[in-house]
């Protein structure tokens, strides 16, 4: 690409500086030029940063929070990668099939085969670039169990692996900085971290003609002082993270407002999967200040049980027909198995997330809840004060410091939590483009991977496996292009009009966006949370429809100088589309699978499993739903599977080319 | 005066030196009058070249040991007689003044008179009244820096120490004894190992210094070991305080006859 | 149904500006169970909606909401209101060592510039990636240290720079000599650290008065476990002729 990129080209100033929101027509906007702008700073757009330096070329980061302090800080159990040092019998193939199976086979196949191929790689880099994971007595990294994993394969150190991972990258950033330093003398000179920056439009060129048009660069403001940039890049790589402050009760921070699956709509690319949500069954529920923070599933696992109003282990109650088996009948056997697993079988409070979510939720309805609409977590009464500091260390002080509760003495208050979001850009999984040239995707923000079900592990080396495809397809995209993408003036001033929008609507009187976000809130979290009615996501579909109109006119006071109300209001309609999204595919698909649960369609039907729903983007504040068919898995990687446990998702004619039937059936699909 | 309060910077304009409304002040105000007391009463004590000895059962006060003046009583002279005996050297001159350096040095003292004496900063988040601030980087901060050297003699003086306190069960006149004054010179020693031992110095020494743990197995316990002395490090420097001025008070009041001690054996 | 108890409290927040600013009151409803950061989210959402300040998890895990509340470098988002009496003002304002971009968010650059000061992890040549192995009893010194948040909480109380405004230049800070000391116990890394630790960044200039350690929200124990440390590996190098000498006539082991 061109050879003057990586510097402000020009501060063209044409007038005063931005202390209020008026007068934009002298406004001076910064600009920069890259190769491959990377817009998020989490685990999925640093390692994706790394690689387009690595690859040579210039590249900016940008983010909505501070560098080292996105959303991937909060992971916890760890990272998923078959490297096979707690149990030599894990190799990919094992790792592929759990993860397809967790998605209930509607995972993008050849994402998933990628990700279980790739993830060891990906761990064993971050160790070059400093990372300390927890070791095995052998000196290897040590791996832990979790929930659909066959073999212990989490990589992990303690309870704060995304800080290690964030950290590492952040710390690999840092290195190639120096490097450039040494080589250039300036520390910038490649790559360079723009953070507190919102970017909120994408370009494209605007062409004649039936050439499709590509990627030019993007739009977004400081958020200390209110300034605009823009950056021309002909490669962007969306790596935002997920959706989920669209929900009143999450444990998502305010960076998630689905800000890249909103922009990655508007510039024309298309979002699958977006019905699925994952409701982590246990977060905390009171006090409000903690609502939805994340409790974690470990809990469960060293002994405790979840009790209703009545003080009964309703979970017994919950066990669906196809798990019966597998799960204990009475509390006797349940507190058997924690002793001893080979001859008893498990309790029911350890049934896949979505279940016991489902299971709290009912009894919260029925009217036995805890006091702030929460059931009862209790692991005081079953195990002794000291065995609960030992091994739930964390839970421990994140209870005392933020609820004043100590969990060795009273039970815990949970609830279901909105926590990951399965959908995202429908992406090319070997290169993660999106159907709009030059645009990239990576990290929670893309789609397909998890199908409608991720297991717990499985983002954090999704983040590295496709961070780094992104960063290194963005740059042999850089390389194969011609002349460098413009973008249309025109496209700028809009850009401007529009994010200035909220200042202007002052004088009309338009209304706080706070009250504006809580409602839209509100309206997910009631009428298309964890369990969907047909009858309750229209009605949220109508008050949508209304939310958009005044979210339209939202108004802000005050400067732009790190002015929450203003970030607030342009977050906003990212958030409605969202929303959109989500309620028009859950609307859609009439089936339970994963994490879209229908109370009027309570079963898995095969016949949706090879069906996607794609959203595109009608006008500034709509979609439109399509539907698309799955691409059918490659034989080998069929035939991974048994034909017995196939046939629970698939349907009859799709069966016909697995291995066992070869033969037999004589020709079946190719 | 400090960047804190008259911020030229750019920082947040705000004239209060701190908005802390603890009582922050309390506990330099309680290491300022500690320590000085105790400095008094040591000096006083150290030039007073009496009631260091109690003959009858072989007691003699740390502050004297080893007592290696010509002034001392023979009995009291562990390790020889060299020093001459005039009135401003006191009878341990060869050891007090690398005890004091000791402790001058030790990486707690040096936090507690920063912030008592020296106010640097007297608590924190409290701004400190110094214009310029060079930290240990100059003379004479920069001879912190020699802490481990008077660690090591430190260690020997505390080897004299419980030599000391052994030897006092044996009666100068024969036979063992045992009295309360046996238990106070023994728990002070005990006291003064474990200060001593939760050295930094001492740490960083035995195992500190040292990247692969799993090479040294027995350096790695020591370290472990010393580790969990080191959390208590401050707690051991004030216990040794207090213990060094109670036994030599004990001592010195046997001596000069205020009490008797009280003898369990012999 | 457990009803919340609610009051009305006296807050304090500084408002203003890199120019000029003040303390303005605020009385403003508190329910049981609530943070600090509740009640400035209560105020921006309500009377000032244009109150800056930055946050992100507001669970203690990222480090963003830093401030100092009656006087005390804290995590607005772990101080919870019922350590105060109902009756106590709650003062809040920004950290005082850095830059004020507006109310209570400051320009923490001075951080990043320091980070970059340090050098990174130099990987063994001799090692591809998947051979490294390492006890968890040689990285767990390390690992302790890599807990930290970067809420800059330390750099904001030292001393050194929060009262001398012309140390900054030439004090990494708590936070970035901690880094030091990370990779310099590192069990793989190649590189030599602990003169530069004196020399460029400042190691001296503490005077181990464990401000660092007072306000770290993660307890990690900075002065006595990284900077003592890592000043008596510089005692090794640079003050201490023994060692020297030692480590003359036998060259130096793999230590
Ligand atoms: C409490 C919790 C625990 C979890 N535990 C685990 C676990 O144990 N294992 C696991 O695998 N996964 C876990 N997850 C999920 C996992 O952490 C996330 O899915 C993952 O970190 C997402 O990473 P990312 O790189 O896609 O995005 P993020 O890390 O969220 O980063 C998004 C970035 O995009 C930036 N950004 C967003 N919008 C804009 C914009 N408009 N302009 C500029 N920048 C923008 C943000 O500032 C941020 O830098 C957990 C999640 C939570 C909430
Ligand atoms: S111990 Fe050192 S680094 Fe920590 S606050 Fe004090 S002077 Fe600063
Ligand atoms: S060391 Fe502690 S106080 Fe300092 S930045 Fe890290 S977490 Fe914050
Ligand atoms: S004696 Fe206190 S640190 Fe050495
Ligand atoms: S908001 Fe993350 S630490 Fe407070």
């Amino acid at each position: 690409m061109s050879e003057s990129t990586g510097s402000v080209r020009a501060d063209v100033t044409q007038g005063a500086a931005p202390h209020t929101g008026e007068a934009h027509t002298d406004e001076n906007i910064e600009q920069h030029d890259y190769d491959v702008v990377v817009i998020g700073a989490g685990g999925a757009g640093l390692r994706a940063a790394i690689e387009a330096r690595l690859q040579g070329k210039r590249t900016a980061i940008i983010s909505k929070s501070l560098f080292g302090k996105a959303h991937t800080v909060m992971a916890e159990g760890g990272c998923a990668a078959s490297m096979g040092n707690a149990n030599p019998n894990d190799n990919w193939q094992v790792h592929y099939r759990d993860t397809m199976r967790g998605g209930k086979f509607l995972n993008n196949w050849r994402m998933a085969e990628l990700h279980a191929k790739e993830a060891p790689d990906r761990v064993w880099e971050l160790e070059t670039y400093g990372a300390l994971f927890d070791r095995l007595p052998d000196g290897t990294i040590s791996q832990r169990n979790f929930g659909g994993h066959t073999y212990p394969r989490l990589a992990h150190v303690g309870d704060r692996t995304g800080l290690e991972l964030i950290r590492t990258l952040q710390q690999k950033v840092v290195s190639l900085q120096q490097e450039d330093f040494k080589a250039t003398g300036d520390y910038e000179s490649h790559i360079r971290v723009f953070h507190e920056c919102t970017i909120t439009e994408l370009f494209k060129t605007r062409q004649e003609g039936d050439s499709t048009a590509k990627i030019a660069g993007c739009f977004g403001y400081f958020r200390d002082n209110g300034r605009f940039v823009r950056f021309d890049a002909p490669a962007i790589v969306l790596a935002t993270g997920g959706v989920g402050k669209s929900y009143s009760v999450t444990s998502n921070s305010w960076e998630y407002t689905g800000d890249g699956h909103a922009l990655a709509l508007r510039a024309g690319a298309t979002l699958i999967n977006m019905e699925f949500l994952q409701f982590h069954p246990t977060g905390m529920v009171w006090p409000p200040s903690v609502k939805g923070i994340l409790v974690t599933e470990s809990v469960r696992g060293d002994g405790g049980v979840l009790r209703n109003s009545d003080g009964k282990r309703f979970m017994f109650e919950y066990v669906p027909d196809v798990f019966k088996d597998q799960y204990a009948t009475t509390e006797e056997e349940g507190d058997r198995w924690y002793e001893d697993a080979d001859n008893n079988r498990r309790p029911p409070e350890l049934l896949p997330r979505d279940e016991v979510a489902r299971a709290i939720n009912s009894e919260v309805k029925a009217g036995r809840g805890s006091p702030h609409g929460g059931v009862f977590l209790d692991i005081a009464s079953r195990l002794k004060p000291e065995q609960i500091l030992k091994r739930l260390p964390s839970m421990h002080h994140q209870f005392k410091e933020l609820a004043d509760v100590d969990i060795t003495k009273e039970p815990m208050e949970v609830g279901p939590t909105c926590h990951y979001v399965m959908g995202g850009v429908e992406v090319d999984p070997d290169t993660a483009m999106s159907i709009v040239p030059g645009l990239f995707a990576a990290g929670e923000v893309a789609g397909g991977m998890h199908g409608s079900n991720r297991l717990g592990g499985n983002s954090l080396s999704d983040l590295l496996v496709f961070g780094r495809r992104s960063g290194l397809h963005a740059a042999q995209y850089v390389d194969s292009l011609g002349a460098a993408p413009a973008i249309a003036e025109a496209d700028v001033s809009a850009a401007l009009d529009r994010a200035l929008l909220p200042f202007s609507t002052a004088t009309d009187g338009g209304e706080n966006p706070f009250q504006v976000q809580q409602e839209l809130q509100k309206t997910m979290h009631e009428l298309v949370g964890i369990i969907r009615k047909e009858d309750e996501m229209e009605m949220a579909l109508k008050k949508l429809e209304d939310i958009a109109t005044r979210t339209r006119t939202v108004s802000v006071s005050g400067h732009r100088e790190f002015n929450p109300g203003w970030h607030l209001a342009l977050d906003l309609r990212n958030m409605l589309l969202v929303s959109l999204c989500v309620g028009k595919a859950a609307l859609e698909r009439q089936e339970s699978r994963g994490g879209h649960t229908r109370d009027d369609f309570p079963v898995m039907d095969s016949d949706w499993r090879h069906l996607l729903l794609v959203c595109s983007a009608l006008g500034e504040d709509n979609v439109e739903l399509t539907r698309k068919e799955q691409i059918a898995m490659r034989p080998e990687l069929f035939d991974l599977f048994e034909l017995d446990e196939l046939k629970k998702y698939y349907t009859g004619e799709e069966l016909g080319g697995h291995r066992a039937d070869h033969g037999s059936a004589g020709e079946g699909a190719s | 005066m400090s960047s804190t309060t008259d911020a030229s910077t750019g920082r947040a304009q705000i004239a209060a030196r701190t908005l802390r409304t603890d009582r922050w002040w309390l506990p330099p105000l309680a290491n300022a009058v500690g320590l000085a007391a105790w400095v008094a009463y040591a000096t006083v004590r150290a030039f007073m070249q009496d009631y260091y000895y109690v003959p009858e059962y072989g007691y003699l006060t740390p502050f004297y040991s080893p007592c290696v003046s010509t002034g001392c009583v023979p009995e009291a002279s562990h390790f020889g007689q060299i020093l001459p005996d005039v009135w401003w050297l006191p009878y341990a001159a060869i050891s007090l003044p690398f005890l004091l350096l000791f402790r001058l040095t030790c990486y707690y003292y040096r936090k507690a008179y920063y912030r008592a004496f020296w106010l640097s900063p007297p608590a924190c988040a409290v701004a400190e009244p110094h214009k310029k601030y060079s930290g240990e980087t100059r003379f004479p901060l920069i001879m912190q820096n020699l802490h481990r050297y008077f660690f090591y003699i430190a260690g020997l003086i505390t080897l004299i120490n419980l030599y000391d306190a052994i030897e006092a069960f044996f009666k100068p006149g024969g036979g063992f004894g045992l009295g309360l004054g046996n238990i106070i010179l023994l728990v002070n020693v005990v006291l003064l190992f474990a200060y001593t031992l939760s050295c930094h110095s001492c740490r960083s020494g035995v195992g500190g210094r040292i990247n692969h743990f799993s090479r040294h197995p027995v350096r790695y316990k020591m370290w472990t070991f010393v580790t969990k002395l080191n959390t208590r490090h401050m707690q051991f420097a004030w216990a040794t305080l207090a213990s060094l001025a109670i036994t030599d008070f004990y001592i010195m009041a046997v001596s000069a006859g205020w009490i008797t001690d009280l003898r369990i054996v012999g | 149904m457990a009803e919340s108890t609610s009051h009305l409290h006296h807050f304090k927040v500084w408002r203003g500006d890199d120019e000029k600013g003040e303390i303005v009151d605020y009385p403003v409803e508190v329910n049981e169970g609530e943070v600090v950061l509740d009640i400035i989210h209560r105020l921006q959402a309500t009377e000032a909606n244009d109150l800056a300040v930055r946050w992100n998890c507001k669970a203690g895990k990222c480090g963003s909401c830093s401030a100092e509340i009656n006087g005390r470098p804290s995590l607005m988002c772990m101080t919870r209101m019922n350590t105060f009496a109902d009756d106590e003002p709650v003062t809040v304002t920004p950290l005082r060592t850095f830059p004020v971009i507006r109310d209570l968010v400051t320009d923490v650059s001075f951080n990043y510039t320091k980070a970059r000061e340090i050098p990174s992890f130099e990987p063994p040549k001799d090692l591809a990636p998947g051979e490294y192995r390492m006890q968890q009893v040689d990285v767990e010194r390390s690992q302790e240290f890599r807990k930290c948040i970067e809420c800059f909480l330390c750099q904001n109380t030292c001393h050194v720079v929060r009262d001398h405004e012309e140390n900054k230049e030439n004090f990494a800070g708590p936070r970035y000599l901690m880094r030091i000391a990370e990779l310099d116990m590192h069990p793989l890394d190649a590189a030599d650290r602990q003169l530069d630790a004196q020399d460029e960044h400042g190691l001296g200039m503490c005077n181990i008065t464990k401000c660092c350690t007072e306000v770290c929200p993660e307890h990690i124990k900075i002065t006595d476990n990284a900077l003592i440390p890592m000043k008596e590996r510089v005692v090794d190098r640079k003050y201490d002729p023994l060692v020297w000498l030692g480590s003359k006539i036998f060259k130096r082991s793999g230590a």
